[in-house]
């Protein structure tokens, strides 16, 4: 069954220590208002974390929201996990404090969606919606 | 006038607290809203004016903006620079690491190591940030509240060592626990043991240093995680109250404890709803305390605050309105009687303060000192009809929810169910989406928006890998070169006095005095506490 006959299900996760979670609340309610089911994590996970409920709740797509501005050393440490937990054909999406320097970087690593601050609840859900596999 | 200002000049308008704000207000509206009974005069119960009589005339408010990165001597350096550019109060950013109780040598630590504030391990650290500054001059504020017990036991003890009788020693710290499980989430502890080690500051400084303000309530974090102005006062009131019955429980009388609690506000918004905010706030605290606490002492009726411009109302878009933005909510906190301000810099949507725009903060607010005329007249705006109406219909706002709060059986319980959590992320969402809409305007993000946004607007503040190295060899150097005999000692005290529901306060002096560390100190309690499970509820 593809994404298309079934709901969406999402991860979405807040990666570190940084403990501003009201984005990522705001964005998994846009997310649930938007049909999609969403596995919110809570704070304070670390890569294996994120990786291990991606895999066991069998997202099609995983989200971060970060603020804090450790999103590079944080997805470095990610995307070697989530590749070999098979998980490089699911949608990888960024949210959050993300200067646009970083961007390309955010790319190169995997993160397809990137989405700072500013970005409006329906692009965010309109994209996932267009570019999950 | 064009159709869309007829429109809406006949529609009813409401404050973000949800109270109808009128065309025109008369002393009919002040006498509907209940007179001016609660008013009084500034110095004098129920202080709505303010707590002094002659306000800034005799002192303006303290300067204290937020400062701490990297190590210690870093933020040695730049706490410095602010003193010397005027600043009166030093107010303290930690990592996240130290602010959730982890060394910088943890797992868990690496690349956050000085990153959003500075990184503390041990003493050590703390004779290093603060060297060379007058601690009785300068007060210091510490924004810390998962590993609060700790640090403040940390900056007795330094300032014990430095020679300072800390009978006598000022300061603040923030923490407000039941706060962070609301917004900004560096708990460490389950809830209940973790308003019991508030309750063992409040009643440890109490007796050791009296003028000492352990706990500074904060409704500035639940106003960003999505709360109204009302609801942002209401809700602190009902933690300090949390606080306050904790320490009653401890047989503490009122009048020992009330007076060195304050509150840490945030303004963003509608100009008369903020001061009318405050206002409210200041009779309604002064009546909790009289009337609920039996208090006596002035100063235990008193809502002493640091108010300040929130990052809420700040935009990434045209992040230079920032700076325009902050020079009103500096002129809201003024003009509504703050003891203390802060505003959020301009970057502060991109990043951690640089030099340079936490100067244009500072300098926003000596501005308003020395040229605007705001340190002349206490309570400036009283006697408004528009005023006084709105302070008394924000006053019931306030107590009408704080009875709700009752009636769901209490701050501590919906806190630890996740309801006031779900309530406030339900309001953000809703103020979200309206702003993605354009039916809650903000300049440059849903109107007057640039056609073309600049690339790099703010200039960034580096994250530095050196910083975090000569971190971890310092903590490194201290565990080898201390009297580890001693740390153990004092860790099994503290252990121990935790476990059998002691005040933990002097195991945790006698650990930093032997330079115990952040981590190892928490370790101990997590041991004795657990941690504590976040509840998501939506």
């Amino acid at each position: 069954m593809t994404a298309s006959q079934r709901r969406i299900k999402v991860l979405l996760g807040k990666p570190g220590l940084d403990g501003h979670d009201q984005g990522a609340k705001v964005v998994a309610r846009a997310m649930m208002d938007a049909g999609f089911e969403v596995i919110y994590t809570g704070l304070r996970q670390t890569p294996e974390q994120i990786a291990r409920i991606a895999l066991e709740e069998d997202v099609d797509v995983i989200s971060l929201s970060s603020m804090a501005g450790s999103h590079l050393p944080f997805c470095r440490k990610l995307k070697p996990l989530l590749e070999a937990n098979g998980l490089n054909d699911k949608l990888w999406v960024i949210g959050g404090n993300l200067p646009a320097q970083d961007h390309d970087a955010l790319r190169e690593l995997g993160f397809k969606g990137i989405f700072p601050s500013g970005s409006k609840l329906d692009a965010i859900c309109d994209y996932i919606r267009k570019e999950t596999p | 006038m064009n159709d869309r200002t007829k429109s809406a000049l006949l529609q009813p308008k409401f404050n973000e607290s949800g109270i109808e704000v009128k065309p025109l207000y008369t002393a009919a509206d002040v006498e509907a809203s209940g007179g001016m009974e609660m008013v009084g005069e500034p110095g004098q119960y129920p202080f709505t004016r303010g707590i002094h009589r002659e306000m800034y005339r005799k002192q303006p408010w303290t300067m204290r903006q937020y400062a701490g990165f990297g190590n210690p001597a870093d933020t040695n350096q730049r706490f410095k620079y602010l003193i010397a550019n005027g600043q009166t109060g030093l107010n303290v950013a930690f990592d996240l690491p130290t602010q959730i109780g982890l060394d910088s040598d943890d797992p868990l630590a690496e690349g956050e190591i000085g990153r959003v504030g500075m990184s503390i391990d041990t003493l050590r650290d703390f004779e290093i940030a603060f060297d060379g500054i007058d601690l009785k001059k300068i007060t210091v504020s510490l924004t810390i509240n998962g590993a609060a017990a700790i640090l403040i036991a940390m900056y007795l003890a330094m300032a014990e060592k430095r020679g300072y009788d800390i009978k006598d020693l000022r300061g603040t710290a923030q923490n407000d626990i039941l706060k962070e499980f609301i917004g900004r989430g560096t708990w460490i502890f389950p809830v209940e043991p973790s308003i019991r080690l508030v309750g063992d500051t409040i009643e440890y400084c109490a007796t050791h240093a009296p003028k000492y303000s352990p706990v500074s309530v904060c409704g500035y974090h639940i106003r960003e995680s999505g709360a109204t102005p009302a609801q942002e006062m209401a809700y602190a009131f009902c933690i300090a109250k949390a606080y306050a019955d904790d320490a009653i429980r401890r047989g503490l009388p009122v009048d020992e404890f009330a007076g060195r609690l304050s509150y840490n506000f945030n303004i963003f918004g509608n100009i008369f709803e903020q001061v009318c905010k405050f206002r409210a706030g200041r009779g309604l605290w002064a009546k909790i305390m009289k009337e609920q606490y039996g208090a006596e002492k002035p100063g235990s009726m008193w809502m002493r605050m640091i108010a300040g411009g929130g990052g809420g109302g700040l935009t990434f878009e045209q992040p230079e309105l920032n700076i325009v933005r902050g020079a009103y909510y500096a002129l809201i906190s003024a003009l509504s009687g703050t003891q203390t301000m802060a505003l959020c810099s301009y970057d502060e949507a991109y990043t951690i303060p640089t030099e340079y725009s936490a100067r244009i903060s500072l300098r926003t607010m000596q501005l308003l000192i020395e040229e605007m005329g705001l340190t002349e007249t206490v309570d400036p705006l009283a006697g408004s009809f528009y005023v006084e109406t709105m302070t008394n219909e924000m006053r019931h706002k306030m107590e009408e929810i704080m009875a709700e709060v009752d009636a769901q059986g209490g701050i501590v319980k919906m806190v630890s169910e996740g309801s006031i959590q779900a309530k406030v992320s339900a309001q953000a969402y809703q103020m979200q989406r309206k702003i993605d809409s354009g039916e809650f305007p903000k300049v440059g993000v849903n109107c007057y928006r640039n056609e073309q946004e600049e690339d790099h607007p703010v200039e960034f503040h580096d994250y530095n890998e050196e910083d975090a190295r000569v971190q971890i060899q310092g903590l490194q150097r201290i565990r080898a070169e201390r009297d580890n005999a001693k740390v153990s000692e004092a860790l099994t005290r503290l252990r121990g006095d935790a476990a059998a529901g002691r005040n933990v306060m002097p195991a945790l002096v006698e650990a930093v005095k032997a330079y115990a560390s952040v981590g190892e100190m928490t370790k101990e309690l997590v041991n004795v506490f657990g941690r504590y499970r976040e509840p998501i509820r939506f």
